[in-house]
């Protein structure tokens, strides 16, 4: 229909530097303003946290057991009398540690993947979309599981208990992640191959990895930087589920999942002691959900699975 | 004798991220019972968004029909809701859409789209809809239909699924079918069939037609009466004969130029005449004739008052302040 | 259509065969002796640990090994769990159902909460409803299940003592009030899991209806005077539908997952829990065959929804 196409007034339109642009569109989204100072607020408090709050994560006090919020134990005390919010504080910190390390990992590999699938016409091409399609249809929670469960004894032998772990999950949720990555990576060097500055960088000589790395990629920079985001709160999610299945970190490493599982069983008597890692875990997705969000509108991105 | 729809002073417009779109903005338009009228105009002028708007077809929002009256039969279709609306549909007025590649549903038989609108209006069975069905599509002359009733649309060339909308648009034997460029997706030989059929069609049934096209070859084939449309008005309006014998209006005059000619012998045809630039932009227009930047004879006036549709021979109506009286 | 299913299924086939590469690959990987704490473990009679060794040839070379493997498998021995002392296959068909029957009841909930709430929010894109339905999608996939279902556990066992949370299987008493007593403590694990899948698939149905919405057939149907709702019902979800099947596939595997994390927190004697008890018991046969049935569920809700699609979509089959 093509009388009801409108004919776009370019010339007469303010225009923006694409910055600006971008800005400016990421605005409208109000729940994504709001969730970019939520999540800068909680990642300001698990960085900065320890510089005010001085109590340890380890002092045990059998007088204050299970106790509900106070002021000397603002998120109240566990069931051995320890402190919440500075357990809560260092769990902080390791959960977006791994959230970010897992995304650029599954970033990495995906970008490789897709970049030579997208490279390579013949066998590689195919092989390496197979590979991708395989993975996606992995049962990934019980995968993870099984992975944790053959190699955690080695690398906690090789890197100690909390970095031998923090390795192993960060590679393992990372490795599980890339495919979406890659197919949009792969389907950006499809529709830009052809295109006329990637003709005319290759007939002037450019080699394929200046090609690739000038040319090519950086125009996929946008869908990358929004299935990124979406890592991050997918990581986060899945190293608290490990923790929460008492299958991540070692017990004496208080992650939130980790928090939530040792609360589970003291439910009736404590509340708070689940309610706040599980609150934190939940904010902490919601907001860099709704980033993605507002990046895609920023970006104006078509989402691709 | 009161025309079978009369259109006054329509205007539609879309709300865009950049302003107010005035895709229509003022058109009158009326057609009388077993008319063929054609409405002509360069892409983006309008005549699609007035065509859908006859029947609320337009996406709203971010589209609306700001004002002016659609009298079908002395009803107004504007004030109509939009259940008591789907009783005209199909059933009083048919349509008849440009793209046969896409406007039909892929996941239905050709059988079950027919017949659902014959189901709607006629109240008929399943089993006598299906008979009606295979009749329109003999009528419209697609072979071994009583097989083919059942097939979806991706079993079908254009040319094919083309006949199958007017078959479509005609299975209530509606008294007015407009027909948004209904061969302008089709290779040139399916056009001519298809314009063909549509003529013949419209004699077995006796119905009025409005064509939308951009082409003036189809005007002077099939039309009796033509509008011409530029920027969302209506700038001339006559008989067929009268407008190819006396266009009046400058873009009407630049319009017949651009037709190739055939007729004439070689020495006489010359280069094919262009109208230069193209269709303004819709948002804010400047005051005075939308034409004026593109018009080779403007002058002062054209640039600060509108002209308005005034009739300048019996039954030819112009809007244009070439010849007016001072 | 059946050529369409033959082929599909031909597809099916390889990746089940890379499903058990790539799983028998990781335990190939593995550091150390998988079988190693066998010998220490007080169960395991040292015959038994000596046969399983050599039945899995663990000194033959390494394609040799997975061959043995795949044909042991596929010959439904599948091993033997030296913690519960039974054939692995029994341990595993005695749990599955309890799992179907939460995953499924839990899937059905979720496209009857979907389905209706994604299309009545495309009809009216932006408007305070749509709003309102994205907000609580968005928040709905960022609750992790488990924390959902501790949430509902404090509220609807703690706090108001409508529900138990620890499933029982042997529920006493007979017909009616052990049927409502079984539905009673399903409630809160269907719930968990539909909520969470409900939240995603209202926006796939959003969106691809949105995508349907506006395309010319859909004003077709519409010059029709057919009415909304029958334009919505049979041109607009009748064609939604058909992506809205493969994105639902491409979820299954997180549904797995939050299946388990699920089976764990109301105690639910599903293959899921089975998992994590047998990693945790370190019972390597259990963990490894409960993780390809995973894998072979994937696998199978794939072919169904590709043979779904297939019958939705008349321009596939005819390909």
């Amino acid at each position: 229909m093509a009388g009801l196409t409108l004919a776009s007034p370019s010339a007469e339109r303010r225009s923006y530097s694409p910055r600006r642009e971008m800005w400016r569109r990421y605005r409208r989204h109000k729940l994504a303003v709001v969730s970019a100072v939520l999540l800068l607020a909680l990642v300001a408090a698990v960085v900065f946290g320890p510089f005010f709050w001085r109590v340890s994560i380890n002092d045990i006090d059998f007088n204050a057991t299970l106790q509900g919020p106070s002021l000397a134990h603002p998120f109240g005390t566990d069931d051995l009398g320890q402190d919440l919010l500075a357990r809560m504080i260092y769990g902080g910190r390791i959960s977006l540690a791994v959230g970010l390390a897992a995304m650029m990992v599954s970033v990495i590999v995906g970008t490789l993947v897709g970049a030579l699938a997208g490279m390579s016409r013949g066998a590689l091409g195919h092989g390496l979309m197979w590979l991708t399609d395989l993975f996606l249809s992995l049962p990934q929670l019980p995968l993870l599981l099984l992975l944790i469960y053959l190699f955690r004894d080695g690398l906690k032998a090789a890197f100690g208990p909390e970095g031998g772990i923090f390795i192993l999950v960060v590679l393992v949720i990372g490795g599980l992640r890339w495919m979406p990555v890659a197919r949009l990576v792969r389907a950006q060097f499809l529709s830009l191959r052809e295109k006329e500055f990637v003709e005319a960088a290759r007939a002037l000589g450019a080699s394929p990895l200046r090609q690739v790395v000038r040319h090519i990629l950086p125009n996929a920079v946008g869908p990358v930087i929004i299935a990124g985001t979406i890592d991050v709160a997918a990581a986060i999610i899945a190293e608290s589920t490990l923790s929460f299945l008492g299958l991540g970190f070692p017990p004496d490493t208080p992650t939130w999942g980790r928090l939530l599982f040792d609360a589970k069983d003291y439910l009736d008597i404590s509340a708070h002691w689940a309610l706040f890692p599980g609150a934190a875990i939940f904010i902490a997705v919601v907001a860099i959900n709704f980033i993605g969000d507002g990046l895609r509108d920023a970006l104006d991105a078509r989402r691709v699975i | 004798m009161a025309p079978l729809l009369e259109i006054k002073s329509l205007k539609t417009h879309f709300a865009t991220d950049d302003g107010i779109v005035q895709a229509v903005d003022g058109v009158d338009i009326t057609i009388d019972k077993g008319e063929t009228l054609c409405v002509v105009g360069e892409s983006g002028c309008g005549k699609t968004v007035t065509a859908m708007s006859i029947l609320k077809l337009i996406a709203m929002p971010p589209g609306r029909i700001v004002e002016g009256e659609i009298l079908f039969q002395g009803r107004d279709l504007v004030q109509l809701t939009s259940s008591e609306l789907d009783d005209v549909r199909a059933k009083e007025i048919g349509f008849i859409f440009q793209e046969p590649m896409t406007s039909l549903n892929p996941v239905l038989t050709i059988g079950e789209q027919i017949a659902e609108s014959l189901r709607r209006h006629e109240g008929l069975s399943r089993k006598d809809a299906l008979l009606r069905t295979v009749e329109m599509l003999k009528l419209v002359q697609i072979p071994n239909a009583e097989a083919r009733v059942h097939d979806y649309p991706h079993q079908f060339s254009g040319g094919m699924r083309q006949r199958v909308v007017i078959a479509m648009a005609l299975a209530c034997k509606p008294k007015l079918v407009i027909a948004d460029e209904p061969t302008t997706a089709l290779d040139v030989t399916i056009q001519a069939q298809i314009l063909d059929l549509l003529q013949d069609m419209k004699e077995r049934f006796g119905m009025a037609v409005m064509l939308i096209t951009h082409a003036m070859g189809v005007v002077a084939e099939t039309a009796q009466r033509v509008a011409v449309m530029y920027a969302g008005k209506i700038v001339e309006e006559a008989g067929v004969d009268r407008l190819f014998a006396h266009p009046g209006h400058p873009y009407t005059q630049g319009l017949i130029r651009s037709i190739p000619r055939i007729d004439l012998d070689s020495k006489h045809r010359g280069r094919l005449e262009t109208i230069g630039g193209s269709v303004p932009i819709l948002i804010n227009p400047a005051p005075g004739c939308r034409f004026a930047p593109r018009c080779r004879y403007a002058m002062s006036i054209c640039t600060e008052a509108e002209p308005a549709l005034r009739e300048i021979a019996p039954g030819h109506r112009m809007a244009c302040h070439l010849g007016e009286a001072p | 259509m059946r050529q369409y299913i033959l082929r599909r299924l031909l597809i099916a086939g390889p990746s089940l065969l890379g499903i058990s590469l790539v799983l028998f690959t990781v335990l190939a990987l593995a550091p150390g002796d998988p079988f190693s704490d066998l010998a220490t473990n007080p169960n395991v009679p040292p015959e038994v640990a000596l046969a399983l060794r050599a039945k899995f040839g663990l000194d033959d070379p390494v394609y040799l090994r997975y061959l043995h493997w795949l044909a042991a498998m596929a010959h439904g021995d599948w091993g033997f769990s030296f913690v519960s002392r039974v054939n692995v296959d029994t341990l595993i068909l005695q749990r599955l159902p309890t799992t179907l029957y939460v995953i499924g009841s839990s899937q059905l909930l979720a496209l009857l909460i979907a389905i209706p709430i994604g299309v009545y929010a495309a009809t009216r894109p932006y408007s305070l409803f749509d709003q309102i339905a994205n907000t609580f999608a968005f928040i709905g996939f960022s609750l992790p299940t488990f924390f959902t279902g501790i949430l509902f556990i404090l509220i609807f066992s703690i706090k108001l003592d409508w529900l138990p949370f620890v499933y029982s299987t042997d529920i006493s008493g007979t017909g009616l009030a052990r049927l409502g007593e079984e539905i009673r403590q399903a409630i809160m694990p269907v719930m968990v899991l539909a909520l969470f899948q409900a939240a995603s698939l209202t926006r796939f149905v959003r969106s691809a209806m949105l995508d349907v919405i506006r395309l010319d057939y859909v004003t077709t149907a519409r010059a029709k005077g057919l009415g909304q709702r029958r334009v919505i019902i049979t041109h607009v979800m009748r064609n939604a539908m058909i992506p809205v099947v493969t994105l639902i596939a491409l979820q299954i595997p997180a549904v797995f997952g939050g299946a388990i994390v699920t089976e764990q927190i109301f105690r639910i004697p599903g293959i899921g829990s089975l998992l994590i008890s047998s990693i945790l018991s370190n019972d390597t046969p259990v963990v490894m065959a409960v993780t390809f049935v995973f894998a072979c569920l994937v696998v199978f809700f794939n072919l169904v929804a590709d043979v779904l699609y297939g019958w939705l979509d008349p321009r596939i089959s005819l390909r």
